[in-house]
């Protein structure tokens, strides 16, 4: 930890973990229950705003302590982690693109504690290629008017903002513009939440805009400038997920190191087995060098410098770490992993998605070799 | 209003506890917390202070560890703390503790001073008693609920027959139970301003206090030997084949005289 008040930022936050996320989290997650209120308690103790500038109201903290913090959270409980990184995500674009006069009007509300923000990029038929984005916000008199439907937005019904990537104009560049859009504006709807395979305390629903009139005012950066915000954005949203991804692994090798020392076969404990100590010392050599890979690539950030090609690769080392090391998890517990009386199978399930959300793993290869390639040129 | 919190500095419950040579509680070579039984009193404080506009001193006494559990209060909020640090402190009993807390206390001149209800280590629940005896107040324990009005200050005592509200007037000392309210989570920002609130130590020499009146050879009880608990056998399994699992139980209960 790089200063004093961090060391203390990340022992307060075991703590509300231990104490309030990790009892709650299987139950929920089986419910399908949003837990609106952990999101107040994070807010409250100013964990919601971390990465910001303090003169915005964040917390001042470099990436590094933000995705460590993330990283805890994860650990108990990764669904209010993604969302917890899906807020950042979402708010980012204000702090970064918005003028003087937008942010003092909207940054104190989103990063005060009590709003949830959510990021609508993705469509029905605009997932990896964001190109395809269908929605339109067309300019008139009064403003601009949206109509379309975003897909996959986590936490939709539940967020008090939206960050919303719409089409201003068929350039193939600069065709996208961005907006901030708030809660309960007429004309914004939500699809039936989507029946998931993991993570289902995260609400994860379609946002319809259907003649959602939004003032000029509310537009992000320069009609056209959408894509680079957008594509920025994510940038640090992958590192969010990598340490999310890091989070759930470490969740899994803990739960699995603690059940080879209790379960016994043939006499001892399972853990006596070299062969399951080589799958136990695998884990954590996964958990630890993705949490290497993003860290490494969070100290670039905050020096300053380009971290695009590390945040991809960090996002794909850490996720594809994840879900290994949940799967052996659940390995380890043998018949146990594979029943709900364990969370290995949930861990299993929710590290899936890591491998798709923000950028799927293909992708993250893509930008990798690009940047790659760019330089061997 | 100026509220005193007594705040004890203790080995965290969760974790490993043990004991020194000379069977004190070891408080330096394990993990250790804020009381989470002082959490309350400390809460109980800062919701007082912040309905009267005022003020929240931390008085700890303990080894340099101890320091933490002031730096939890003011991260909670508290706004200056006092941590009474001298080498013959180690092995006090209560009656020596009471001795110190009432010298750092009085020096502060409170309306109010605040303990929780009982320590998590080795507890006795008499040091605010104690405490009130030394410095001639009036004391009432085990506080479920709180209200003051100027200076008067109403408390509801829950027994297990009978709830009574007690009034009394500042100066006073309460000790207040984990049922009086809910202990806040400190903020970041509440992390950030601890470090830069005061926090004065004092020696037994600041409060007038000799050495001898204090400490393991002063106490007036000692803790001759320790056993600890014997760790969990691994219990009966009753597999229920045929039906007969019923009957098992019940014989199981019978031969341990459980029925
Ligand atoms: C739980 C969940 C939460 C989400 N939250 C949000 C959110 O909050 N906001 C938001 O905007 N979006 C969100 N998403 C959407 C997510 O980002 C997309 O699902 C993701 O980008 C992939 O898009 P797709 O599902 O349409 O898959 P596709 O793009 O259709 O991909 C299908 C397969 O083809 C592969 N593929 C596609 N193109 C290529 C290529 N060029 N080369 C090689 N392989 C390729 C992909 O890797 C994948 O394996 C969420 C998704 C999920 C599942």
């Amino acid at each position: 930890m790089p200063t004093d008040e961090a060391a203390e930022l990340v022992k307060l936050v075991r703590e509300i973990a231990t104490e309030q996320l990790a009892p709650r989290a299987s139950e929920a997650e089986a419910a399908a229950q949003f837990p609106r209120d952990v999101f107040h308690l994070l807010g409250q103790t100013g964990l919601m705003s971390l990465p910001f500038d303090e003169a915005d109201g964040g917390g001042g903290q470099p990436y590094e302590v933000y995705l460590q913090v993330l990283e805890e959270i994860a650990t108990a409980w990764v669904s209010v982690a993604v969302d917890m990184s899906v807020h950042t995500l979402s708010s980012s674009a204000m702090a970064r693109f918005g003028t003087p006069d937008q942010r003092e009007t909207w940054l104190p509300g989103m990063l005060g504690g009590s709003q949830l923000g959510a990021y609508a990029l993705s469509e029905p038929q605009a997932g990896s290629d964001v190109s395809a984005i269908a929605t339109r916000a067309v300019r008139d008199a009064d403003g601009y008017v949206v109509n379309g439907t975003k897909a996959w937005i986590s936490h939709g019904p539940h967020a008090d903002f939206f960050l919303l990537f719409a089409r201003t104009s068929d350039d193939a560049k600069r065709g996208l513009s961005a907006f901030h859009v708030i809660a309960g504006t007429p004309g914004v709807s939500f699809g039936a939440p989507e029946k998931k395979m993991g993570m289902t305390a995260s609400t994860t629903t379609q946002v319809i805009f259907e003649d959602v009139r939004l003032p000029v005012e509310l537009r992000l950066g320069d009609e056209g400038q959408g894509m680079a915000i957008a594509l920025s954005a994510l940038d640090s949203g992958r590192l969010g997920i990598a340490a999310c991804a890091t989070g759930l692994g470490q969740a899994a090798l803990d739960l699995a190191a603690a059940y080879a020392t209790q379960r016994r076969q043939f006499g001892r404990p399972i853990a006596d087995f070299q062969g399951l100590q080589f799958v136990l010392a695998d884990m954590a050599a996964a958990v630890e060098s993705a949490r290497a890979t993003y860290l490494s690539a969070a100290r670039l950030r905050d020096a300053g410098r380009p971290f695009s090609r590390q945040a991809s690769i960090a996002k794909l080392v850490a996720t594809d770490a994840a879900m290994k090391v949940t799967t052996d998890a659940v390995q380890v517990l043998g018949g146990y992993g594979y029943t709900r009386d364990f969370p290995a199978e949930r861990y299993m399930r929710e590290a899936k998605v890591m491998q798709i959300f923000e950028g799927t793993n293909q992708i993250q290869r893509m930008v990798i070799a690009r940047s790659l390639l760019r330089e061997a040129q | 209003m100026k509220i005193v919190v007594c705040a004890k500095y203790v080995p965290d419950a969760t974790g490993d506890r043990k004991f020194n040579a000379d069977n004190t509680v070891d408080r330096v070579g394990v993990d250790g917390v804020l009381s989470e039984l002082d959490e309350y009193a400390v809460e109980e404080a800062l919701q007082i202070r912040d309905a009267t506009d005022g003020e929240v001193v931390v008085v700890t006494v303990g080894p340099e560890v101890a320091r933490a559990a002031v730096l939890k209060s003011l991260q909670m909020g508290a706004d200056s703390g006092v941590h009474v640090l001298d080498e013959a402190i180690h092995g006090s009993d209560s009656a020596a503790t009471s001795l110190i807390l009432a010298r750092a206390v009085e020096r502060q001149r409170p309306d109010l001073v605040l303990c929780g209800m009982a320590s998590t280590d080795g507890g006795m629940s008499v040091v605010p008693a104690m405490l009130a005896e030394r410095l001639g107040l009036p004391q009432v324990t085990f506080a479920s609920e709180v209200v003051v009005e100027d200076t008067t200050v109403r408390i509801r005592r829950d027994g297990d027959a009978a709830t009574e509200v007690i009034e009394a007037t500042t100066p006073l000392i309460l000790s207040v139970t984990d049922q009086c309210n809910e202990p806040r989570y400190p903020s970041f920002k509440g992390i950030m301003a601890a470090k830069k609130k005061p926090v004065e130590t004092l020696t037994l020499g600041d409060l007038g206090i000799a050495a001898d009146q204090v400490g393991l050879d002063a106490a007036w009880t000692r803790v001759d030997g320790f056993t600890e608990r014997l760790p969990k056998s691994a219990g009966t399994v009753v597999t229920d084949d045929n039906g007969s699992g019923a009957d098992q139980l019940v014989s199981f209960l019978v031969s341990q005289k459980f029925v």
